[in-house]
């Protein structure tokens, strides 16, 4: 057990936080699942952080200029680097504390950024910060693709996807590979606290933002995020699939605290992948060989899981 | 108007080109995006608050009776509160001209 | 008490900084610029320095950590060279336009391919767009004196700018020299505290680096490079309280025997001082011959250049770079603008020498006036020429 953690009070439905550090106003699409995601990150947290945003839907749509959604300090300076702009907003707090030239009083920095930011570009970036043990937390909003150039396929890409730079064709079935286990990668560097959270849960997703901000050192929050745009699914389904997704194992939610994977929902009575599947556009070209592979290899990664989970 | 906002001289640019008033996108109504809009027959209301927990525009707000009213300033239609909620108290009606998509 | 000291550049340059109370270090290490690294993690390992050493796994990683740390309002430093500054170019072009005073030392170091070690000015000249202030080194003494500038000049009010101070790999950076060491009063009595205008904060939020929509774009350039050609009355100011304080007075040019020069050599950095010997020997066979030397060289010092080269008749201007399928070099290509078209504006003749650690020797020196006195009375096909290259 992380001592800092033994202060935890988790959010519940009924205390949930009215203020909201995030603003109206912002230009996300109808029914966009990564705003309404950052929206209860933002909550759980409060006013007291510093938000360091990768390039990106989000950095994009909060920053028109001459406005901004941002109720919050707040930094984006390119694509990759989120990790290191917190570590710098870290280092620099921690000397003007020390020195007296800021006020010791504790602030939460946040470094958000989409899958590209976070596994493809930015991987190196976030290694290092994580080697270093900054106390900062890291939130990766999850789409499942570049979505703000135009939805071309990244490593979070999942299997068989269709994207613009993974297009089914005579010649291929989409995104040919497995999507990219980010949150494993993270949990390698040793760091105390890593997660995964759907915005349908939002009380588990709000609980483990508000962990992962208490835990001194780095911590790490992979949000699963619809994006209607992009996968071709309705707006208003945007939360039934991040359940669905949930539901059928695909995006299983769990935590590492201290190196101990500890799941959050065990799904005993799991839906069939195909439920998922056929929610989004994105899948309908998949043929029956591999929505099997879909259902056999999402089984196979749920029984590792609950085999880490267990030992 | 926002862009009309940003027609300013270079002496007169904010320092640094940060942008230095907080959560001023509230200016910029969102509203006139939607084709459909939220409306809640609060007989069938639980006061669950999933309408609003759930908004990615933050439009709802909660009145004095506990009852959950959206902004339609901000608003843009999307339909997920309405498919939320537990109770199917939301429909989503057509804007003037728009055609409604099934709740 | 000031205290004269003989030290490796490198280490004088890092205990400048410490002597400036630099507050966030981030930096990756590369030859030539390892030992300024290097000992600043010692001086804050053993307490003497209260900062924090951010050991980052990339030069862009420490650029992007020096902004996030420049933006919470921290005094932060980094120095690099070569592959790394080429590394770290994406995010050098926003300290700028964000005006995050950083201060870098680049201890210049040619560029790849092929991998070169050694000194030139390759790594600086592809950046010079980034919109920094930079300033050139041509000795120890100078390497800290100029380092102390920038963190007064970058961080004023007025400025809140970043930059670079140049110091020629391994011709400076590990090199012993005698040099005086200022004392820790009399720093902390020329470089004030820092206090950004705007910095992240809870009890004060800004947003910084939106989105530049095409109706903004111009003006934010425009605001920068505005900010950066103001910055030059408190970079000479800056020196005018350095001279106070200190007894050393830098100015934007230099010149050395330019008073009835007919030929000048023009140079930066290191090379600067073999210059002087080459033009000594020159002088004393009868040679009409100066030599003036680019200290400030962004935001380029125009005024104070005309007024150095005076009436001289022919530049020779040494470019430690070779630009590809250019027409000129850079620092020639800038003074041949600079000058054209002005009325008895001198002939300008490029000459690209001391490439990747290459000497440029006194030899040299001469050679280059020689060819350039011939120059002025027959026009070269070419605009520049590479000096001491082998054919066969």
């Amino acid at each position: 057990m992380i001592p800092e953690l033994e202060k935890f009070v988790g959010f519940s439905a009924k205390n949930l936080p009215k203020d909201e550090p995030l603003a109206s106003g912002h230009r996300a699409c109808q029914g966009c699942g990564e705003v309404l995601a950052l929206r209860m990150v933002m909550k759980a947290l409060g006013r007291d952080v510093i938000v360091c945003n990768a390039t990106g839907c989000m950095e994009i749509v909060t920053s028109p200029f001459p406005q901004t959604a941002w109720n919050v300090p707040w930094i984006h300076i390119a694509f990759e680097n989120a990790a290191s702009v917190a570590s710098g907003v870290e280092a620099a707090r921690k000397v003007l504390a020390r020195k007296g030239k800021i006020s010791k009083r504790h602030v939460d920095i946040l470094a958000v950024g989409g899958d590209g930011a976070t596994g493809d570009i930015g991987l190196n970036w976030i290694s290092g910060a994580m080697e270093r043990g900054h106390d900062f937390l890291y939130v990766c909003l999850d789409n499942e693709a570049y979505m703000n150039t135009g939805v071309q396929r990244s490593g979070c890409t999942p299997y068989g996807a269709m994207t613009t730079t993974s297009p089914p064709g005579s010649q291929s079935f989409g995104q040919v590979t497995w999507k990219k286990n980010v949150p494993a990668i993270m949990a390698a560097h040793g760091i105390k606290y890593v997660a995964t959270a759907s915005p349908a849960y939002y009380l588990d997703l709000m609980n483990k933002v508000k962990k992962a901000a208490m835990v001194k050192g780095p911590a790490y929050v992979h949000i699963y995020s619809p994006c209607p745009t992009g996968w071709g699914s309705a707006g208003e389904r945007s939360i039934e699939i991040a359940r669905l997704v949930v539901e059928t194992k695909v995006f299983p939610l769990y935590e590492v605290i201290d190196g101990k994977y500890i799941m959050s929902r065990k799904i005993t009575k799991p839906k069939p992948v195909t439920e998922y599947l056929k929610t989004q556009r994105r899948f309908r070209h998949l043929k029956e060989e591999q929505i099997n592979y879909i259902q056999a290899r999402v089984d196979a990664e749920y029984e590792k899981l609950l085999k880490l989970s267990e030992m | 108007m926002a862009i009309s906002d940003a027609i300013i001289g270079w002496k007169t640019l904010p320092f640094g080109g940060h942008v230095l008033e907080p959560g001023s996108t509230a200016k910029f109504k969102t509203g006139d995006w939607k084709s459909q809009r939220p409306v809640t027959d609060n007989s069938k209301c639980i006061k669950c608050g999933m309408c609003w927990i759930f908004c990615p525009e933050m439009a709802y707000q909660q009145t004095e009776e506990g009852f959950y009213v959206a902004n339609l300033d901000y608003c843009k239609g999307c339909g997920i509160c309405a498919h939320e909620c537990p109770k199917g108290a939301i429909t989503m009606i057509a804007e003037e001209g728009g055609k409604c998509q099934s709740a | 008490m000031s205290k004269r000291v003989g030290v490796e550049v490198s280490i004088a340059v890092a205990d400048a900084v410490a002597l400036a109370r630099a507050e966030v270090i981030s930096a990756y290490p590369i030859t030539p610029q390892t030992h300024i690294v290097e000992h600043l993690s010692e001086l804050v390992a053993n307490g003497h320095l209260d900062a924090e050493f951010i050991p980052v796994e990339s030069e862009h990683a420490a650029m992007s950590c020096a902004c996030g740390s420049s933006a919470a309002g921290a005094r932060t430093f980094t120095a690099t060279s070569s592959q790394g500054l080429s590394l770290m170019s994406e995010i050098l072009y926003h300290p700028g336009p964000m005006r995050l005073p950083i201060v870098m030392v680049v201890a210049n170091r040619a560029l790849a391919a092929p991998i070169s070690i050694w000194n030139d000015h390759q790594d600086i000249m592809v950046q010079r767009d980034i919109g920094w202030i930079q300033t050139f080194a041509e000795n120890g003494q100078e390497a800290v004196d100029l380092l102390l500038h920038a963190f007064r000049v970058a961080e004023d009010r007025r400025v809140a700018l970043p930059f670079i101070v140049n110091i020629d790999g391994f011709t400076l950076s590990h090199v012993i020299e005698p040099i005086i060491m200022p004392d820790q009063e009399e720093v902390d009595r020329y470089i004030p505290p820092f206090k950004p205008r705007y910095k992240l904060d809870p009890r004060k939020p800004v947003s910084m680096g939106p989105v530049g929509i095409p109706e903004v774009y111009t003006e934010e350039k425009m605001a920068h490079n505005e900010a950066l050609k103001a910055s030059k009355r408190v970079i000479l100011q800056g020196w005018k309280e350095f001279a106070e304080m200190f007894g050393r007075q830098y100015n934007p040019v230099e010149v050395y025997r330019t008073e009835d020069a007919e030929t000048l050599l023009v140079t930066m950095g290191s090379i600067s001082e073999t210059a002087m010997t080459a033009v000594d020997e020159m002088r004393n066979a009868g040679k009409k011959v100066g030599l003036v030397r680019i200290r400030l060289w962004r935001p380029f010092p125009g005024p104070e250049f005309r007024k150095a080269i005076g009436k001289a008749k022919t530049l020779a201007v040494i470019d430690r770079c070779l630009p590809p399928g250019a027409v000129c070099g850079p620092v020639g290509a800038e003074l041949r603008s600079l000058l054209y078209r002005v009325p008895g504006a001198p002939k300008i003749f490029s000459f690209v020498a001391g490439l990747g650690g290459r000497d440029v020797t006194v030899d040299r020196f001469k050679e280059i006036v020689d060819k350039a006195e011939l120059y002025a009375k027959k026009r070269p096909v070419e605009l520049y020429e590479v000096i001491g290259v082998r054919e066969k």
